[in-house]
């Protein structure tokens, strides 16, 4: 099947001139490195990262934040992403490693268990993430108010895919053929969530799972809309993915939370592109509980980290990639986070990987 | 940060399920699959359980991850 689909995809690549398919989604970026699939497509063929790791497109003030909370004697539980990530002048590890009580959580529900074991402690779950992880954040929220858990509060970041989709697309620097859409967002919005992808830009598109075979399938969908297709959103993630998505998931999601414009790390604010508290579970927003002032910092600096979360340059274009940025030592978030787009091209060898 | 995996729901208490994946058990929460019943299989993801997967998709998905590992193919065969 494998072989097939790959020979499918370079007949399909042939004599259409350069073509960018762009994934959204750090996952997708990660498994795309590991299993050679950059390798192995038509010279013609460049896949491209989108602003698809939530650790990534999550600004500095969001980390300072965190840590200020961190130093206040808060017990901040997270996500293990969010540890390595720079704010402006330290981040979470380092906070941790200054004696601040940073716990990494597998699941938000953990953090309700944490709260109850440290009656006299204040808790705050970094709520980091796309529509995937947004409700189980909203979910915990639901759960802590039903056992009557008072001293566990969420510091919320959550953002949205489409709206970055349509960001991009009206974006004359962005150039993108088609994207290969996240699996794990659209099992909760659903496949309709991103038609407008194809009535309103014309663009085509494919929901893909994770696996080598699944990501293949999707780009022979993207291919098979630029050989003459009808310009659609393929559902090649048939066994999880529905037309309308995760019902009940989106309804305890807009339950705890609304839409509200947001700040995107090298995109600025997104109108209607993140998540901010119902009133109604304000005791839970740590930031109308007990709001943290701090001081704004503008950081100088060349990385061009916001530039290659908008697919306009590749990790390797910036001055600081591989010299003064790596894993060890990042500068910017690309490179911190593991599903990070200029950390997967450092870990694999920024493609020149051949045999 | 969207990870997630298929596991096979044992036992249902209230909102609280015991999936297993490969003999692993884990606990994993329905709030957001009020539907699954048990031996469902349900994508998890962060202790939550997010869908219901065909049985057969998931037998499908393993034979091909096996096979991309060495093993026979045998997804032509699966009952």
């Amino acid at each position: 099947m494998t072989d097939a689909l790959i020979k499918k995809i370079a007949r399909l690549a042939e004599g259409k001139g350069e073509l960018r398919f762009m994934e959204v989604c750090g996952t997708h970026t990660v498994a795309i490195f590991r299993s050679g699939i950059r390798q192995i497509l038509p010279a013609n063929v460049e896949l491209v990262s989108g602003p698809g790791c939530p650790v990534c497109v999550t600004g500095d003030e969001y980390i300072d934040k965190a840590i200020a909370y961190a130093q206040r004697g808060f017990i901040v539980a997270t996500f293990g992403d969010m540890l390595k990530v720079p704010g402006s002048r330290s981040s979470l590890a380092q906070a941790q490693a200054e004696g601040a009580d940073v716990r990494i959580v597998y699941s938000p529900l953990d953090s309700i268990r944490l709260a109850q074991e440290n009656p006299r402690r204040r808790v705050i779950f970094l709520a980091v993430g796309f529509e995937t992880t947004a409700p189980t954040a909203a979910a915990t929220v639901l759960a802590a108010k039903a056992q009557g858990v008072t001293n566990l509060f969420m510091l919320s970041a959550q953002k949205l895919v489409p709206p970055a989709l349509r960001f991009l697309l009206n974006d004359a620097t962005t150039k993108v053929d088609g994207f290969l859409l996240p699996g794990h967002v659209a099992v909760v919005i659903g496949a309709d969530a991103f038609s407008f992808l194809a009535t309103e830009f014309k663009v085509p598109s494919a929901i893909g799972g994770f696996e080598s075979e699944e990501i293949l399938l999707a780009l022979t969908s993207l291919l098979e809309q630029l050989d003459g297709g009808e310009v659609e959103v393929a559902n090649d993630y048939r066994a999880v993915v529905k037309a309308e998505g995760n019902v009940a998931a989106q309804r305890i999601l807009s339950q705890v939370y609304e839409v509200a414009d947001v700040e995107w790390r090298g995109m600025g604010i997104i109108p209607a592109s993140g998540l901010k508290m119902r009133e109604e579970f304000a005791a839970f927003d740590i930031e109308r509980v007990e709001p943290a002032q701090i001081e704004h910092v503008g950081k100088k600096t060349a990385c061009r980290c916001g530039e290659v979360l908008r697919g306009v340059v590749k990790p390797a274009e910036c001055p600081l990639f591989g010299k003064a940025c790596t894993p060890l030592h990042a500068v910017g978030a690309c490179m911190v986070s593991v599903e990070g787009v200029c950390a997967a091209w450092y870990k694999y060898g920024g493609n020149n990987f051949k045999w | 940060m969207c990870l997630a995996f298929p596991a096979k729901v044992l036992k249902i208490d209230g909102d609280l399920a015991t999936v297993e994946r490969s003999g692993v058990k884990r606990a994993a929460s329905l709030m957001l699959l009020p539907d699954a019943k048990v031996g469902d299989y349900v994508l998890i993801h962060a202790g939550f359980a997010m869908q219901i997967i065909d049985e057969r998709e998931v037998r499908i998905r393993d034979a091909l991850v096996a096979e991309m590992n060495g093993a026979p193919r045998t997804v032509e065969v699966l009952p």
